[in-house]
């Protein structure tokens, strides 16, 4: 027979400071693991969720990114323009855009300094081939200007990113006009701006990179298979998701500390938890004998204490999420390996972070409480009851 | 038996609780150590005293952006410059794009090198070696280590961001004061290669003939190439580097919040096994201060035990901590971020200080609590 659930949670009732001071500490750790994981789940959801199935991103054979040198060139681009399974817009021109990427050095508003930003030149057919974002305040640029719309997160975090501002691109100032919305994909780090405009500032003769709107998902395979095996064009096509999932590793130094992080706060949890559970046993050895006693077997008590560290961590973890939700939605920057610029993105507790954290906290519970709850069933009844 | 003995003895009388906080006590520490060895890593040493002596001119916009050869000549001519140097990003691929086999390459000139990092060692024989060689190369001891590249083999690296596969062999390893993970190949190479790039360069990296005299040298190499098409920023290697942390996010307010949890949490660790053990003493309390021992003892008595644990926990973690640090400085994907992360004394010291402190207010309100206790209460206690 098990021992009923009503003896574990009076008993943490009743050693109200320790249960308190002990669930504090597993609430601290996994607070720290529910921070990294969010974070980690925002940049994924930056990056995993970014480009359109649909969409086929064409770069120069060997590059990997869109900043590489150039490639290009506008022959390729009309060429690619006919390729069978190219969608249209209303007017019926096919949906493929020229684009080029550079980055400049904004300051940051909050007084931190300086990083740096990708601003993407494109022409209103790019913008139409992201129907994910959305214009927020202002006006999109009229092409022919020097005019620029910044993401909602740049705006946020950047001085001069207001409409109305300047920024000195190339060379010579451009005026911000508007602002977009993208929903938190990994175009919410970027500036966009009109590449005809750009192109005779810097006098570049080719793009950086191309985006091939496909009818449908066959035929983005197709578009993607027919760009890289076309000898005139010596480019490499992949699709928009696929790129985008790939630069994921823009997480990996934060992955890696705050694993470390995570990991030796559980096991200092862990050993704290221990103390407390084998505190627990020592008071209540000859309350234990007397359960022996009456008849409850050596698995029951086991389980029973297995069970009430199992439900002091699962404390420590409702007040650890319920610590951290004010930064749920929080946004914040790190560098892109694969831009150098900054990758915004925003802290999410998905069900999953959260689960993890309940499990993670579970772990730490069982781990602190297997050996004392050992310790609890095996003592010897006239002993203990003679303690 | 003297008092330092009977804490001593307090400290361990329940040994597997004594065990247990230390374990757990040390572990936030380590934790802890890390953190602060990581932060003055980042924001509190000086770099070596050559570090201090150099600047990196780059284009005022961006690094993405380059900058003529010809201003090298320029930057040669403005006072207290000693050399200069220009570097330029290769970012290619050696082997395949697993994050292991990622490390930085330069096209710069042979020539000049090592005459700005001065304090880069290299044999005479094998940098003359590579001057003679276009398509030679030379790599940082530590990551020929790594590779097992001896001189005379060939690394084959894949351009990603240029078009333009090399194929190098090496010529020289060179010893740097702290992992830097790089290969320098001759940029005549990728100009050859690449002619598109030919007359520009990534950036500049100039010696200036005193520490001091950097800042002067900035605002003067600045100041040149204001009103032209190219505008430089330059700032000291450092400041330069503290831009790259920058860039990984609010790495001070991660650090500090993440010390912040840890202390917090060691307090209460702390607090909690003394509370416990302290409960189970009410009657020797007593027993004490019928002997003579005065209030103020016993609160001293009590806690010196919870300083005594918490500094040997404090001590413990820091030691483990050195040799994680010595882990992350040579983790491989993670970038050059860590590579100037060593132990240090200095840090010991102040995790020791950080466990005791927290030792001492953890257990003052129980010992207090206990000192202020009435004899006959306490005597009367069952524990």
């Amino acid at each position: 027979m098990a021992v009923p659930i009503q003896y574990n949670i009076r008993n943490l009732t009743l050693r109200k400071s320790a249960t308190i001071m002990t669930a504090l500490g597993i609430a601290l750790t996994v607070t720290t693991a529910i921070f990294i994981m969010a974070l980690l789940a925002g940049l994924n959801a930056a990056f995993k969720g970014s480009g359109d199935p649909l969409n086929v991103l064409v770069l120069r054979k060997g590059a990997t990114a869109e900043l590489s040198a150039g490639g290009v060139d506008r022959e390729a681009l009309a060429i690619m323009k006919d390729l069978p399974g190219v969608a249209r817009d209303a007017q019926g021109q096919p949906l493929v855009s020229g684009e080029d990427l550079l980055v400049v050095v904004l300051p940051r508003n909050d007084g931190t300094g300086e990083t740096n930003v990708t601003v993407r030149f494109l022409t209103p057919t790019g913008i139409a081939m992201r129907p994910e974002v959305k214009l927020f305040a202002g006006r999109w640029f009229t092409p022919g200007q020097r005019e620029i719309v910044v993401s909602k997160s740049i705006h946020s975090r950047f001085a001069q990113a207001n409409i109305g501002d300047s920024m000195w691109i190339g060379k010579g100032p451009w005026n911000v006009v508007g602002i977009f919305d993208t929903g938190g994909s990994a175009h919410d780090s970027e500036i966009w701006g009109d590449i005809n405009q750009l192109s005779s500032d810097f006098d570049r003769p080719t793009y950086n990179s191309a985006l091939i709107r496909a009818t449908d998902p066959v035929s983005a395979d197709a578009l993607k298979n027919r760009v890289g095996d076309d000898q005139r064009l010596k480019l490499n096509g992949m699709l928009e998701t696929e790129y985008w999932a790939k630069q994921t590793s823009t997480g990996s130094p934060i992955k890696f500390v705050g694993t470390l992080v995570a990991v030796i706060m559980a096991i200092g949890s862990c050993f704290a938890a221990m103390n407390t559970m084998y505190a627990a046993v020592a008071y209540r050895s000859r309350e234990i004998a007397t359960l022996r006693v009456i008849g409850f077997s050596r698995p029951s008590i086991l389980t029973s204490f297995v069970f009430e560290s199992v439900l002091l961590s699962l404390l420590g973890a409702l007040v650890g999420i319920i610590l951290m939700l004010p930064f749920n939605g929080m946004t914040t920057g790190t560098n892109n390996p694969v831009t150098f610029s900054e990758a915004v993105f925003s802290l999410r507790m998905t069900p999953s972070v959260v689960i993890s954290a309940v499990v993670f906290a579970i772990v730490m519970g069982l781990f602190g409480g297997i050996a004392p709850a050992w310790h609890a069933a095996r003592r010897e009844i006239l002993v203990a009851l003679r303690d | 038996m003297t008092l330092i003995s009977f804490v001593r003895k307090n400290a361990f009388r329940n040994k597997r609780r004594s065990l247990l906080t230390l374990a757990s006590i040390s572990f936030s520490l380590l934790l802890l150590t890390v953190m602060m060895t990581i932060w003055r890593a980042f924001y509190l040493s000086d770099g070596s005293a050559e570090s201090a002596q150099r600047l990196i001119v780059r284009h005022k916009v961006s690094l993405a952006q380059f900058l003529p050869i010809a201003d090298r000549e320029r930057i040669r001519s403005i006072a207290g410059v000693k050399q200069v140097v220009n570097e330029t990003w290769f970012g290619g691929q050696y082997k395949d794009d697993k994050a292991e086999n990622f490390f930085a390459q330069f096209g710069t000139d042979p020539k000049e090198l090592f005459l700005v990092y001065t304090d880069f060692h290299i044999p005479a024989d094998q940098l003359e070696a590579w001057q003679k060689d276009r398509a030679g190369c030379v790599a940082d001891s530590e990551l020929a280590q790594k590779y097992g590249w001896k001189i005379g083999d060939r690394i084959p690296i894949k351009g990603t961001i240029f078009p333009l596969n090399l194929e190098l062999t090496l010529r020289g390893i060179y010893a740097a004061p702290q992992n830097t993970q790089t290969l320098y190949f001759n940029n005549i190479y990728m100009d050859e290669g690449y002619p598109r790039i030919k007359g520009l360069v990534g950036f500049y990296g100039v010696l200036g003939d005193s520490p001091q005299a950097v800042p002067q040298i900035a605002k003067d190499i600045d100041a040149t190439f204001r009103n032209t098409d190219r505008p430089t920023k330059s700032e000291s290697e450092k400041a330069f580097n503290l831009d790259w942390i920058a860039m990984l996010g609010n790495v001070k307010a991660f650090i500090l919040s993440i010390c912040g949890a840890v202390v917090f949490a060691t307090l209460l660790v702390s607090a909690n096994t003394m509370a416990m053990s302290i409960r189970e003493r009410t009657r020797e309390v007593a027993l004490l201060k019928t002997l003579g021992f005065t209030r103020g003892t016993v609160l001293g008595l009590f806690m010196s035990e919870a300083v005594i644990l918490a500094a040997v926990g404090g001590l413990l973690g820091a030691i483990g901590a050195s040799f994680i640090v010595v882990l992350i400085a040579h983790a491989p994907g993670i970038g050059l971020f860590f590579a100037g992360v060593r132990p240090n004394v200095a840090t010991i010291v102040v995790a020791v200080l950080v466990g005791s402190t927290v030792g001492a207010l953890s257990s003052f309100v129980p010992a207090y609590n206990a000192s202020r206790r009435n004899i006959v209460d306490g005597l009367r206690h069952i524990g």
